[in-house]
Formats: structure tokens, C-alpha cells, sequence
């Protein structure tokens, strides 16, 4: 085996995807527009009555998510909280994406997909060991990602729980069957939450090459945050 | 249940009285741990009881916590039907090592709890394996019972009221270690089932009925939190949660000549990433 001496290949997106931006779910005064680019992590703050977008550019692209109150980041996204209160596995619009003290932090007001995915977590160097072998253990992944972008709050490894994975499709079948199939999804498809109170949203860009959760193509995905016009109080 | 240790019989004015009047009290309630735990009640079938390390009875809205080495068979038994417990395991080797239920689901490509399935990390590692399981009925998607959830339904959720949390015992459970709520993940509900739908409602299958346990071997040295209170979607409009015992004996981790050690491809790797980090560490 030849040797060499430069970072292993990262996935890039193919040349000619269609890429779509589309444009911010609610009109309002744009406070963030960010592009995602693929592997890359991100988050910011969503204030309260904001409402964040975020645009499937490239179509199958899976956006990693975990949710955190601003002012005290111990209480945090909770799947279970949120999946218990509604009744349902999926995420849709309606959604109230609570905490782990079961109190709402969002709310998802627009979704143009089927579903949303909060089961499948997110993928790992460690768990790819176990998915796909170890010889993907070099790979980049979103807990990678978590923990990268999770460092400029103070979050660390004790702050990752079951994440969103906005635009990626895992059923769950009558025998109890799950897995990561392909998506229901496509450039310009968008997801919108509105928060709550204070937030912070942090996204990973999933680099996975080893299923359909990124169609095998890893493309942009754009983060806007929208302050909607409000009657004068 | 009348329960004798809240009643004055006599004045106790000096300290001599007082050590009377509480060495004269009761000492067996419904729910306690039996010590040496060969003096439990009800010893597991096929189980020497002077081989038992633990023993306990967990009172309905009650928890307990443990710590155990690689290798200890824990079972959990529903005596009445109605025990439901929640559980987190969290390595205590590296606590920021902890279930994660969506790698439980996702490696063995099946989002319903059984026998064999292990109980993963989010290290690649299996924290603990379920190896028997006479239950079927069990959840992973819904967790404990939330404080504001408890709140709604019953109007508390206080660990020191009449219908606790599961998630404020947990946080109890975990402050005896010096854990906080940044340390309690989803966790993994045992005796309460739930089903999805082909259009994702969480369909209630509730208990297999009196009588049931499931048994966990730790693969690493563990710290097991439980809980005991009522599933968040128990259709009953009270709070009723049944007493839950609690085994735990010497046994010994998952190894390449179990059956289940090869079960799947993900399966086998785990359990090799297991072993290896367990070695690694001289256990
Ligand atoms: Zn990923």
C-alpha cells in the first residue's frame, strides 16, 4: 500500500448538482443568512418569537440538530420529551420540540417534507465502526461536528442527546424494523421552527457517505434566522 | 398502609429514650433492600441466593441507583404487572459515556427492546446486554416521564410528592453520584410497551402482565440509575406504578463464545470494541 502524506479524501459534492436556495419560510427582517457547507457545523442564538429556516440546498441532506435554552444549557432538546407529548414518532408541522423538562423550546411551523427523523441520532466515528467496519473510523461525522461546534457554548460530550435530523427518513416498520432509507426530500425543500424563547441551534452538516441519509452527495445546506413583523404593542 | 415510624408512643426527652424508642420500631417495609442480599424474599429462580450482591424492592415512584462491575447480571422484576422502569446506564469508568438510544435502535436496525439487544453508548460500546427478557413488552422512544408531563397529568411531579417524575427520580438517582440532569440522556423503559404505526402514532401495548423480568449484564463497569414511575403514555388516569425488585449477581460480560457476541456484523463489532477498551483499561 502506497503511503501518503496528505489528509485522507473528504466527500465533495458532484459537479452539476442542482442546487436551489430557496428563501426564508416567514417574511421578515433577516437576522442570520448562512450557508452550511458540507461536513461543516454551525449554530447560533434564535431569540424568542424567531424563527429559524433551514433550506435543503442541495436535496437529501441530512441537518443534524440539538437545541439548547440559551440561559441555562443543562435543559436541552429531549426526542422523548417531544415524541411523548405528541404522540407520534415523527416530527411534522405542529411539532413542539420540547426539553428535557418536557417544556416547549420550539415550534415547527413549516416542513416540506413528508416527516422529520428524531429516532436515528446522529452518526459517529464510533458508531460507523460498528455499521460499516472500522475502516470508516477516520471519517468525519456529526458527533464530531457536535462536539467541535458544541465547545464555543461549553457544551461537551455530557450535552449530546438524541439530535433532529431534519430532511433524513427513518421509518419504523410494523416489526419494529428501522434504519436510514432514502429521503423524501429535494433541493429547496425547507424546514422552519419557531422559537420559543431564547435558543441555541446547533446543525451538523452530515459528512456520511456510507448511506442514503446524504443520497451519496454531500451538498450545502442555508440556515436563515427571521424576525417576522409584529403589530406595534 | 398504616406505617408505625410516623407515630409518637412516648415522650422522648433524652437521648437514651429517643435510642429506645428507635430501636424499638419496625424494620420491614414493602419496599427496602434486604441485606446481605441473601436474605431476600423472593431469590431468583436457578440462582443461589448466597450468591446474590444485591437485593432491594423499589416502592412505586421510587428509584434506586447501583454501581457494578463488568460482568454483574442485574434483573429487574415486575412483581404485580405494574412496575415501570426507566433506566439509564452510564459507564463509570467515563460517565460522559451513557446510554445512547438511538444507537441501541439504529446498530441492530430495531427500535423495539428484546432479548440479546444490547444497550449501547454513543462510544461504539455496549454499556450493557438485555439476556433475558420474559417481558417483550418494553420502550425506547418515549423515556421517563417528563416533570412538566407529570405536572399536566397529575398536577406534581416532585420527587417528595404523591405521582414523581421519572425524570426527577432520575435526577435524584443521579445526584447520589455527583451527576446533574447534563448527565441523564433518554433513557430505556422496561414492563411498558409501546407500537408505531404505519403513520407513527405511538400505539400503547402497556404490560405483559404480573410475573416478568428482564435481565441486563454490564459489559463495563456501570452506573445504573432507575426509576420507577408510571410510562408517560399509561392511558390511566392515575398514578399506579407497582413495586419493582431489583437482583443483581456475580456473571460474567459478553464473550466470543457466546452466541449473542456474533448475533449481527454490528453486534460483533461492538462487542470487539467492547472487549478491547475493556482490556485496555485492565479489567
Ligand atoms: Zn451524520
Amino acid at each position: 500500500m502506497a503511503f501518503t502524506t496528505t489528509v485522507p479524501p473528504r466527500p465533495i459534492f458532484a459537479a452539476g448538482s442542482v442546487l436551489d436556495r430557496s428563501e426564508p419560510f416567514v417574511a421578515g427582517r433577516i437576522i442570520l443568512d448562512d450557508d452550511i457547507a458540507p461536513r461543516a457545523s454551525w449554530s447560533a442564538i434564535v431569540r424568542a418569537g424567531d424563527v429559524f429556516t433551514l433550506v435543503d440546498v442541495g436535496g437529501n441532506q441530512s441537518g443534524d440538530c440539538l437545541i439548547f435554552a440559551a440561559e441555562d444549557t443543562s435543559e436541552r432538546y429531549s426526542a422523548p420529551d417531544t415524541l411523548a407529548w405528541q404522540g407520534n414518532a415523527y416530527v411534522s408541522t405542529g411539532t413542539v420540540l420540547r426539553s428535557n423538562l418536557g417544556e416547549p423550546l420550539m415550534t415547527v411551523v413549516g416542513n416540506e417534507i413528508d416527516r422529520q427523523d428524531t429516532i436515528g441520532g446522529a452518526c459517529s466515528k464510533e458508531s460507523n465502526t460498528l455499521r460499516y467496519g472500522h475502516h470508516t473510523a477516520y471519517q468525519h461525522a456529526c458527533r464530531e461536528n457536535f462536539l467541535h461546534e458544541g465547545e464555543r457554548w461549553g457544551l461537551t460530550a455530557r450535552d449530546l442527546v438524541s439530535n433532529l435530523n431534519w430532511f433524513m427518513n427513518v421509518p419504523v416498520e410494523a416489526d419494529g424494523a428501522l434504519g436510514i432509507v432514502d429521503g423524501m426530500s429535494a433541493p429547496g425543500r425547507r424546514v422552519a421552527c419557531r422559537a420559543e424563547r431564547d435558543v441555541i441551534v446547533v446543525i451538523s452538516n452530515c459528512p456520511q457517505m456510507n448511506n442514503p441519509c446524504n443520497d451519496f452527495n454531500v451538498t450545502p445546506l442555508r440556515a436563515i434566522v427571521t424576525r417576522p413583523e409584529r403589530a406595534a404593542r | 398502609m398504616t406505617i408505625d415510624s410516623t407515630a409518637r408512643m412516648a415522650t422522648l426527652d433524652s437521648v437514651g429514650a429517643a435510642r429506645s424508642d428507635a430501636r424499638a420500631r419496625g424494620t420491614r417495609s414493602p419496599w427496602m433492600p434486604d441485606l446481605p442480599a441473601a436474605s431476600t424474599p423472593t431469590p431468583p429462580v436457578g440462582v443461589d441466593p448466597a450468591a446474590l450482591l444485591w437485593s432491594e424492592t423499589v416502592a412505586p415512584g421510587g428509584y434506586t441507583h447501583l454501581r457494578v462491575a463488568r460482568g454483574t447480571r442485574i434483573r429487574l422484576e415486575d412483581l404485580d404487572g405494574d412496575a415501570s422502569a426507566s433506566v439509564v446506564v452510564l459507564s463509570s469508568l467515563n460517565t460522559a459515556e451513557r446510554l445512547n438510544v438511538a444507537d441501541t435502535q439504529k446498530i441492530p436496525w430495531q427500535a423495539y427492546l428484546g432479548a440479546g439487544h444490547p444497550l449501547l453508548s454513543g462510544d461504539g460500546r455496549v454499556l450493557a446486554t438485555i439476556v433475558e427478557d420474559t417481558s417483550g413488552r418494553h420502550d425506547a422512544l418515549c423515556g421517563a416521564s417528563g416533570d412538566a408531563w407529570n405536572v399536566r397529568r397529575f398536577g406534581d411531579a416532585t420527587p417528595e410528592g404523591p405521582t414523581p417524575s421519572g425524570h426527577a427520580l432520575l435526577r435524584m438517582a443521579a445526584a447520589k453520584h455527583g451527576l446533574t440532569r447534563r448527565d441523564i440522556p433518554p433513557a430505556a423503559s422496561f414492563f411498558k410497551g409501546v407500537r408505531v404505526a404505519a403513520d407513527g402514532t405511538l400505539d400503547w401495548i402497556g404490560s405483559a402482565g404480573a410475573g416478568t423480568h428482564v435481565d441486563l449484564v454490564a459489559e463495563l463497569p456501570l452506573i445504573v440509575l432507575i426509576a420507577n414511575a408510571p410510562h408517560p403514555l399509561d392511558p390511566r388516569t392515575d398514578y399506579v406504578a407497582g413495586p419493582l425488585r431489583v437482583h443483581a449477581w456475580r456473571s460474567r460480560a459478553t464473550d466470543s463464545d457466546d452466541p449473542r457476541f456474533a448475533a449481527s456484523p454490528e453486534r460483533e463489532r461492538a462487542y470487539l470494541n467492547t472487549i478491547a477498551y475493556a482490556e485496555l483499561a485492565g479489567l
